[in-house]
Order: structure tokens, then sequence, then C-alpha cells
């Protein structure tokens, strides 16, 4: 099966330091991958890399048979690449409903539009979504009202709207209590799986990691120093060095 | 020739001196207060009349009494800037941004009436500085000894604040507050005193930079408001924060000034402009600014959800206009000539709410749309010999295209450098109209733009003056709600969120820009036939304001806010002119007073009203737990 | 040495905390423990004054400190970290720490730059760094070193392990019993239970604005019902 995102050789300096340095890899679809590593290791760089917001210096990122290399955010998202923030960035002067319309209306190319309300447009796609992801009832909040866990369920149901084949999440779960973590990770483990999702995300908490990921990359100081599934990684000393440590404050990872 | 740029060079490094120091405090109170002073300008323009007042007293021959005389009015402007900080400023760090500005206009306004009052209406020509009235000879041109004098100011200042910043305490403080003055707070620091004393000294130095002038220039009413719009170019070019900037720019804009005086007698305030738009294209935050750090909303409320009008407030529109129609069979004549204006203004109000409200942009310089809305009629009537109405037709595009291409430059940034671009380009169109006296009559203005015939009753011309300007009105609604109305607050919202769902944030503001800018030049349009006349003060900096205080007062966060805030606004205005000579003072003083008192404006505060009796009644806790996963 | 009783606060309309109380010893470390917007923030910013409590009434050793600006309550010896860590990216890490700089105050440890640069040696090795250029786990550190240049009696620390690696949040957990050992107080606000349990003597569980547990560490260990309830672990 050929793989929905692969990564050559990426590289990317900063003032001489390499805050990305010859990192390959690929996701399937369906599949979770996570991207782990201490902070500055150049999680974020990879990502920004990879969605475009950021110009590489080295290497290729092939999407879907395709290098998109060098191109804006707007180009990658409309090939079907979505993604959510760290910190959760929604539309905070609009409904929860709203929020999803607004990603469907700009996937339908309908931005330019000067008449006719926007509330009227996609309804019934916009709950599907919100439905999947249990945000149906709370469709009519506003945004800027909601729990962050919400809100990072709005963001997830955003993420998907245009149907991409590719989600990158930053920390996703990054700020929510434990079980909610594992829990908006099963869902959107469940919704990888049902649309043919290739998921890449980077986190730090490890119970997420290790319960929701089909593989794991190690990142450390630009570098990918092990590549593999759960185990082979827990039990790999360079990671345990760099980055797990002995796992007495994250729960015996 | 080369003698000709030397002196040229000489002379625009002089003039630059006093431009780096008013510019300078400007930056260094916003980067702690966060507040863009307006009056700083008024500042600089009562440092000169102060030391005129000093110096004169205390003998102008001599040595000390001459700089005793800068130094003490200097002084003596550091320390109302501190009263004002104290009285005024302290009480609305809490609210919006554009309120605080706007408090600041308030003041501009008072020192304005209080500077007439004091000075009276003459230019003030203040005596020449003791033992710098000669002059030397360099390269063959005479050269006066004091320009040089300000010349070696510049720099020695600019070492003398690098030293104050980087190397004490206080500067310490100050850059550290700059970036995060909640966080120094909570170090211990006592903010307050921070807050006073810096604001103090960037009065103090735009003070010091206009009693310098003294022996260059004379005193007059109108240096505070030209002075301040340099000084946002300045700010702007330079990069606001960094005082090495505000230094640099202040040199090229001197210089530019001087040699555009040789090369474009008529057009300087355009070279400004196209040098600016360089840096800009090139820098976007300025020769040595930086991308600023965190959000634009770093405070104020949180966007409230906006909603169309419910049934009730479509009653209460419905039953206004109806009100409208019926007032000329009720009320006097005279009554309709004012209800023709505030039809126009409502239009202003609202083409500028679009792009502050939905945008997101606010701009300090909307009355060049208007202007170039009432100039494009004028001179389609004048030069083009076009009849009323396709002059009417014609006069938006003018507007339009200038809202084409200033936005284009100005929605490259957000925040407070969007609105000081906004004010810089909204001054080159007020100084193209005011400077290019072949075309546009400059002061005198273009008279006899009067309606067509069967337009010309005070009746007819107020039923067309209201069907358009409520057509456009209702027009930018539906745009507002529409999918690209959405798609605006989008990128208002979250830039980061709205890229990410493939939303061009950049362009869709410029489009914004070019209809706020065509519905305001609809509005300058009808002004012009309503008044018969146009004169560069319908761009003047004055106008700007007004249309920030009709919307503002309304209420930006709603969409019928605007237009209630024009009625008010131009009412009170209109009563004010009427009941007394002083009327700017009391304007500005009940401006200062709205803000304070009704921090959310009019509309917002009612309907925060409103919500605060629903929450009285017994409610369950908003709180902001989450449910468990389910 | 800290007294917290019906504290009520509001951040912006909302109303988030619904009468809070409780209390900390001298030399203790509490851990605020509760699920996002449950309120843990909102408390450590109401006893600094960063956020005016509408009711209720705040002690710190013997000083009511409800209504004071919060440099007056810096200056009594309450350090705050935030959780957003808010270092000054623009001031280098020695100006970072001379900003927070107060003279030395009776009954708590004394701190100088040197003092702090043995218990965080990273920073002594990037004096001249600008904040901003530094690692989310460095500035971690910076933030807390700052605070201590206070010389603070008693510390808030924000979500001290939220955002760092595994091997950061060790190193941060034995920062926090070196600052205990020094006899200093600490109040930590975390929803990580396994961070808490390696550093806090007793925790206090917070949910929808009210205390709902308090008791030891051990306690809340053994007691499965509350953990489930309010942690959701």
């Amino acid at each position: 099966m050929t793989p929905v995102l692969e990564v050559r050789n990426l590289g990317k300096s900063f003032g001489g330091v390499r805050a990305v340095d010859d990192v390959s890899f690929s996701v399937e679809a369906g599949k979770l991958l996570a991207l782990i590593g201490p902070n500055g290791a150049g999680k974020t760089t990879c990502f920004n890399m990879l969605n475009g917001q950021l110009p590489s210096d080295r290497g290729e990122v092939i999407f879907d048979g395709r290098t998109i290399t060098g191109l804006k955010p707007r180009e990658v998202w409309r090939l079907g690449v979505g993604r959510t923030f760290q910190i959760t960035a929604t539309f905070a002067s609009m409904s929860v409903r709203e929020n999803v319309q607004m990603a469907l209306i700009s996937h339908a190319g309908e931005t330019w539009t000067l008449f006719g309300r926007a509330k009227d447009r996609h309804v019934a796609e916009a709950d599907a979504l919100l439905k999947q992801v249990g945000m149906l009832d709370q469709a009519e909040r506003a945004c800027g009202v909601l729990a962050y866990g919400d809100l990072k369920r709005v963001e997830l149901a955003v993420a998907i709207a245009n149907k991409p084949k590719l989600l990158l999440m930053d920390e996703p779960t990054a700020g929510m209590a434990p079980r909610e973590r594992i829990a908006l990770m099963a869902l959107t483990a469940e919704i990888a799986r049902e649309r043919g999702i290739a998921v890449l995300f980077t986190e730090h908490d490890m119970d997420v990691v290790f319960a929701h990921s089909d593989a794991i990359l190690v990142l450390d100081r630009g570098k990918l120093i092990a590549k593999g599934r759960a185990e082979e990684v827990r039990n790999d000393p360079a990671v345990r060095a760099v980055y797990l440590g002995s796992g007495a404050t994250s729960g015996g990872h | 020739m080369i003698d000709l740029i030397f002196a040229q060079t000489l002379n625009g490094l002089a003039s630059a001196s006093s431009l780096f120091l008013v510019a300078c405090g400007l930056s260094i109170i916003f980067g702690v207060t966060r507040i863009v002073n307006f009056a700083h300008g008024s500042f600089y323009m009562l440092g000169a009349y102060l030391a005129f007042t000093l110096v004169t007293r205390f003998g102008p021959a001599d040595v000390f009494g001459f700089w005793g005389g800068v130094l003490v009015a200097a002084l003596i402007v550091a320390a109302l800037g501190a009263i004002v900080e104290i009285v005024i400023l302290r009480r609305i760090y809490q609210a919006p941004e554009l309120f605080q500005l706007l408090a600041t206009f308030g003041l501009v306004l008072m020192v304005q009436d209080i500077a007439l009052g004091i000075w009276g209406p003459e230019d003030k020509l203040g005596p020449r500085a003791p033992g710098f009235k000669s002059f030397v000879v360099l390269m063959g041109s005479r050269f006066p000894t004091y320009e040089l004098f300000l010349i070696v100011v510049g720099p020695i200042m600019l070492g003398l604040l690098w030293f104050l910043f980087q190397k004490t305490r206080w500067g310490t403080l100050v850059r550290a507050a700059t970036q995060d003055r909640e966080m120094v707070g909570a170090l211990g620091v006592n903010q307050r005193l921070l807050f006073t004393s810096v604001f103090a000294f960037g009065a103090g130095l735009a003070a010091l930079g206009g009693a310098l002038q003294l022996p260059r220039e004379a005193v007059n009413l109108h240096m505070d408001l030209s002075m301040i719009s340099e000084a946002f170019v300045v700010v702007v070019v330079g990069g606001l924060g960094s005082v090495t900037g505000a230094y640099l720019a202040a040199v090229l804009i001197g210089i530019i000034h001087a040699f555009g005086i040789l090369v474009f007698p008529k057009i300087t305030l355009v070279l400004v402009f196209l040098v600016m738009a360089v840096v800009l294209v090139i820098k976007p935050y300025g020769l040595m600014g930086e991308r600023p750090v965190g959000s634009a909303h770093a405070h104020g409320p949180v966007e409230p959800l906006l909603l169309p009008a419910s049934f009730n407030i479509k009653l209460i529109g419905l039953a206004a206009l109806a009100v409208l129609l019926l007032a000329p069979f009720v009320v006097a004549d005279h009554w309709l000539l004012t209800l023709t204006e505030l039809s126009i203004f409502a239009l202003f109000a609202a083409s500028l709410h679009f792009m502050m409200g939905p945008g997101g942009m606010a701009s300090f310089g909307h009355a060049a749309y208007f202007g170039l809305g009432a100039y494009g009629a004028a001179l389609a009537v004048k030069w083009l010999g076009m009849p009323m109405l396709p002059a009417l037709a014609f006069a938006p595009f003018l507007a339009g295209i200038a809202g084409f291409v200033f936005g284009w430059f100005c929605v490259r940034l957000s925040g407070v450098y969007l609105a000081m671009l906004t004010l810089a380009f909204a001054q080159i169109a007020w100084a193209t109209a005011f400077q290019w006296v072949d075309v546009t009559g400059g002061d005198n203005g273009i008279l006899g733009i009067w309606p067509a015939p069967w337009a010309s009753s005070k009746l007819v011309y107020y039923y067309l003056a209201l069907a358009i300007c409520v057509a456009a009105i209702l027009a930018l609604r539906v745009v507002i709600f529409a999918p690209f109305g959405y798609a605006l607050r989008a990128g208002r919202d979250s830039p980061l969120r709205a890229e990410a769902i493939g939303l061009p944030v950049m362009r869709i503001q410029w489009i914004a820009f070019i209809i706020a800018a065509f519905a305001a030049g609809i509005a300058g349009a009808l002004f012009a036939f309503f008044k018969g006349s146009v004169f560069p003060t319908y761009m003047a900096i004055p106008r700007s304001v007004d249309g920030l205080l009709m919307v503002l007062l309304g209420g930006v966060q709603t969409v019928s806010g605007p237009i209630v805030g024009a009625f008010a606004f131009m009412g009170l205005q209109e009563q004010l002119v009427k009941a007394t000579m002083y009327w700017r003072f009391v304007l500005g003083a009940s401006i200062v007073l709205l803000v304070i008192l009704f921090p959310r404006g009019l509309v917002g505060t009612a309907l925060a009203f409103a919500e605060r009796r629903r929450e009285a009644e017994p409610a369950p806790p908003v709180t902001a737990a989450p449910e468990l996963a389910r | 040495m800290l007294e917290i009783e019906g504290l009520n606060a509001y951040y912006g309309r909302a109303h988030i905390l619904h009468g809070v109380g409780f209390s900390m010893g001298r030399g203790e470390v509490l851990a605020l423990m509760g699920r996002n917007g449950a309120g843990k923030s909102t408390t450590m910013k109401a006893v600094m004054g960063l956020v005016p409590p509408q009711a209720g009434r705040v002690i710190f050793e013997g000083h009511t400190i409800v209504g004071r600006e919060p440099f007056e309550i810096a200056r009594l010896g309450i350090g705050y970290v935030p959780e957003e860590r808010r270092v000054f990216s623009e001031l280098s890490v020695m100006e970072n720490l001379s900003v927070a700089q107060r003279p030395k105050r009776e009954g708590a440890p004394h701190w100088t730059p040197e003092r702090l640069f043995q218990l965080f040696p990273n920073l002594g090795r990037m004096r001249d760094r600008p904040g901003g250029a530094m690692s989310g786990g460095e500035q971690q550190m910076l933030t807390i070193a700052r605070t201590l240049m206070g010389n603070p009696k008693l510390v808030l620390l924000d979500e001290p392990s939220e955002g760092l690696a595994p091997v950061i949040v060790e190193e941060m957990a034995k920062t926090i019993l070196a600052l205990k050992s020094e006899g200093l107080s600490v109040l930590i606000s975390e929803q990580n239970l396994h961070f808490a349990g390696s550093v806090a003597d007793r925790a206090t569980i917070i949910e929808k604005g009210l205390i709902r547990f308090t008791g030891t560490m051990d306690e809340l260990k053994a007691d499965e019902a509350v953990r489930a309830q309010y942690l959701s672990v």
C-alpha cells in the first residue's frame, strides 16, 4: 500500500542550527503516527514544513503521490491536509455549527459570495460532522464559551470538514484531563480508521502515545533517533536517556 | 549641485531631531501602556507654547533664560503628562484599545481650546537661541549654527536613550513591561509608578522636541495634528518600540522632506508616502521592528456571537425608518438639513464599522475615502461636466480605487500598525487635495457642486440621500451575514485557523477594505452635493476621528450600533457648536467622560445591562467545566 | 501561612470560583488538582490579585490580601509562576532575573543569580541568551528562577509539568523538592497525578469552582472513587 505522506530527507536550519536534520518517514491511510521528543527537538518546525507554513531548506514532502514542498498552507489544505493546533484556534464570534460551516463554505469555494445567508449553507453536513465528534447538542453555543475539551472536538470536526487524507495534529491533548485525552485520541483513531485518514501527531502524554499510535517517531535535536512500535521505542536506551527518563512522573512508561 | 544636496541633507538632519524625540516618546508610551497616544502632538505643541512664554519671561537673550525656559517647559509638560496618566488613563487601561485612543483624542480637542484660550489664534514667533544666532559657511552656503546644534542633538539623545534603556534598572523594567506588563506587576514591580513615569517621560520628550523648534518656526495651533501624523509615519517606518528605528526613520523622513521641496515642491508628502510604501513592502514591521508577539486582541472583551437582528430589533429599525420617512411632514424645514446630514454620516459610520467590526481593521483615516468620494463628485462636475447622477455614480470609484491601493499596504499589517498606516494614507490624500491647487483649488476647495434641478429642493434631496444611504447600509448588512462576511470575521477571530481551512485572509481583508472605501465614497459624494462644495478638511484627521467616535460610541460589536452612534454624536456636536465658542473643549471632555463611563459604547453597554438583568435571575452558574468524555 | 475562605471570582462574565477555601502550612507542598477549567489557574490568579476576587478572604501570614495590587502581594512574599511561563523574550536570562530582584526577606531563602545557577545549571550556561531563544524546558526553569529572585516564602506554580518532555518533568520534580528542602511552601496546580504524587504532601481537588476533596497524597491515592469522579483517571 502506498503511503499517504512520504517525507524524504527533510531539513531546516535557523541561524546555523539544524532544527530538522535529514528526517524521513511515511504514514499510511487509517494509521496514527506519533512524533515525540524533547522540547525544542524540532517537532513543530517539522509540522510547519509539512503544511507549508515554513519553507524547507532540503528534502521533499510527497503527499498522495505529488510533491507539495513549497506550496502555501492554503494550497496544501486544498489538496487534503487538515491541521489542528497546540493552542485551540476557533472563531470565537461564531457558534459551533458556524465554525464547521465556515470550513465547508471554504471547501465548496463559496468564500467570495456576497449575498445570501451563510447560516443556511451546508447545515446537514455540518451537523453530521458535529454528531460524529459528539458536539451536536452544543451546536448553537458560541465557541468562546466552550469548555476546553469541547473546543478540541470542534477543532477536530473543522479539521475533517474538507475530507482530508492526512491530518496533522500538534499536541492535540495538551491541557486536557487524563481521561479526556484518551477519549479524544480514541475518537480520532476511530474517525481515522473509518475515513481512511492518515494521522500524524505530536504529544507529550505517554499514556496517549502508547495507547493510540500505530508507530512512533522520536526526534532529538532535529534528528530521528528511533522509529518503531511502542515496545521497541519504550525499551530503546537512547530514547529513555533523552526523553522518557525513568518513568517516575509519567506513569511508569 | 553638490553643495545644494549637502545643504538639504543638513536641513533634513536638523528637522529630524525634533521628530525623533516626539516619535520616540510615542513609541515608548505605546510599548508600555499599549495606548496610542493621539495627544502626543498636543504635548509637542504645549512644549513649544510654554517654552515661548517661559523664554520670553526669563529673558530670551540670556543663556540661562533661553535654555532654562526650554528645559522647564519640558518638565512642566512631563508633570502634566503624569497628571493625565493618573487622572484619566489609569481608569481606562482595561478598556479596549480604540477607546483609549478616543480618550486621548478628546485630550487633543481640550488642549487645542486651552491653547487657543491662553495664547490666542495668532502664530507666535520665538526668539533665536543665544549662542546660536550666527551662520557658518559650509561648502559655499550659509548655514545657521542652530541647525547644526539640532543635528548633534539627535544622535546625543539616541545615545542617552540607549544607555537609559539598556543599562539602567528603570530601562530594563520598561523593556520587560513592554513585553508583559501584567507579569512585571506579579513580580513585585510597582506598575502604577512605572506607567506614570513612562508617560511623563514620553510627554517630556515630546515637549522638548516642541521647545527646541522655537527658534526654527512659528508656534501655532496646528502643530499638534501635523506632528502626530508625521510621528505615526516615523513610528511605522522605524518599527514600533525601536528607539534606533525611530531615529533612522526620522532622519529618512526629514531628508525626504528637505529634498522633496526641491524636486516636487507641491507633493512632498507623496514622496514620503512612496518611501514608506517601499519600506513596508520590504519590512512590514518597519526598519527595526519585529512582528509583534502575542495577538492583537490582547485585552478587551471576548467577541460575542454575531446574530442577525431579532424580530424586536427589526421592528425598531422599521419604526425608525418610518419616522425618517414621515419626518418631513412634521418637522420644520431646517431639520431636513440635519436629517440629511445624519443619514449621510450613518452610512459613513456603517462603512467604517464594516472594516472595523467584522474586518477587525481599525482605521484612523477613514475620512480619506469619504473625502475622495466628495472630491470625485466635485471633480466629475467641474472637470468632466457630469450631471449629478453620473457624478454620484462615478465618485465612489475614486474612493474605491484609493481603497484598492492603500488597502493593499494596510492589510499586510495588523492592529495598531494598520491603524497608523491608514492615518498616514489619509494625511497623504488630505495633503494632495491641499497642495494640488490647480486641480483641487487647494484650501479654497471646489465650489458650486449643486444637485440637479429636480433634486434641488431640500425635501427631494433628503429623500434621495435617505434612499441611497439606507440601500447602501442594508447592502453592507447583507454582506456581513453572507459567506464573505463570515470569512472576514473568521480572519479576524483566528487568522491561523482561517488560513488552515483555506481562507486567503489578506485578500479577504483587502476586498473588505475596498468595499468599505467605496461605501464611504458614496457618503462623501452625497455630502458634496448636499453642501454644494468640497474642502480638504473633509479628509482631515478630525473627520476620521468623528467616524471612529460614531462607531465606538454605538458599539463596534453590533451591526446597528454605528448608526445609533452617528445620530448620537452628530446631535451632540451640533448642539455644542451652537452653544459655545469653546465647543472643542466641551466635546473633548465629553469624549473622555464617555470613555470612562461607558467603555463598551452605548449599544454595547445597553446590551450588557440587559444581559446582567437576565443573569440576575436565578440561573445555573456559567462555568467552564467540561463534561466527561462520553 | 496561607488561608483561603469563600473565594469567589469571575473571569470576564463567567463565574469561575464559587467559594474556594483551603489552607497551607509553612514548608508544605500542596497540589491543587482538577480538570482543565475547574478553576485551578483562576484560584492562583485570584490569590495573586491578577483576577480580582469578588468575595472571600485570603490571609497570608496574617495580612488580608484581597483587594491589593499584584505587586503589593508579591512584595509580601508570594511568588507566582504562570502556566504560560511568560519569560520576557527580548530580555537576556540575567535581565529576566534582575526584573524580579527584591531585597532580602526575613524568614525566606535568599537567592542570587549565582545560587540559582547552582539549582539550574543550564541557565548558568546561557546568561546572555534572550528568553525567546530558549526551549520550552529552559524557559520553564527560567520562569521559576525569575520568581525566586523575589525571595518569596510561598511559590504558586501553575501547571509546571504541562507540555514538557518526561525527562524534564522529572527534573522539575527534583527542583520542587529542592525548594521544599530550603523551607519554601509551594502550591502547584496539576492534572498529572504521577507528578503530583512525587512532590506533594497533600492534595486538594477543585471541580466547578468548589473544593471537593482535601487530604494527604496517600489518602488520595487510596480513594479510587474521588480520583475517578474528579480527576478522570
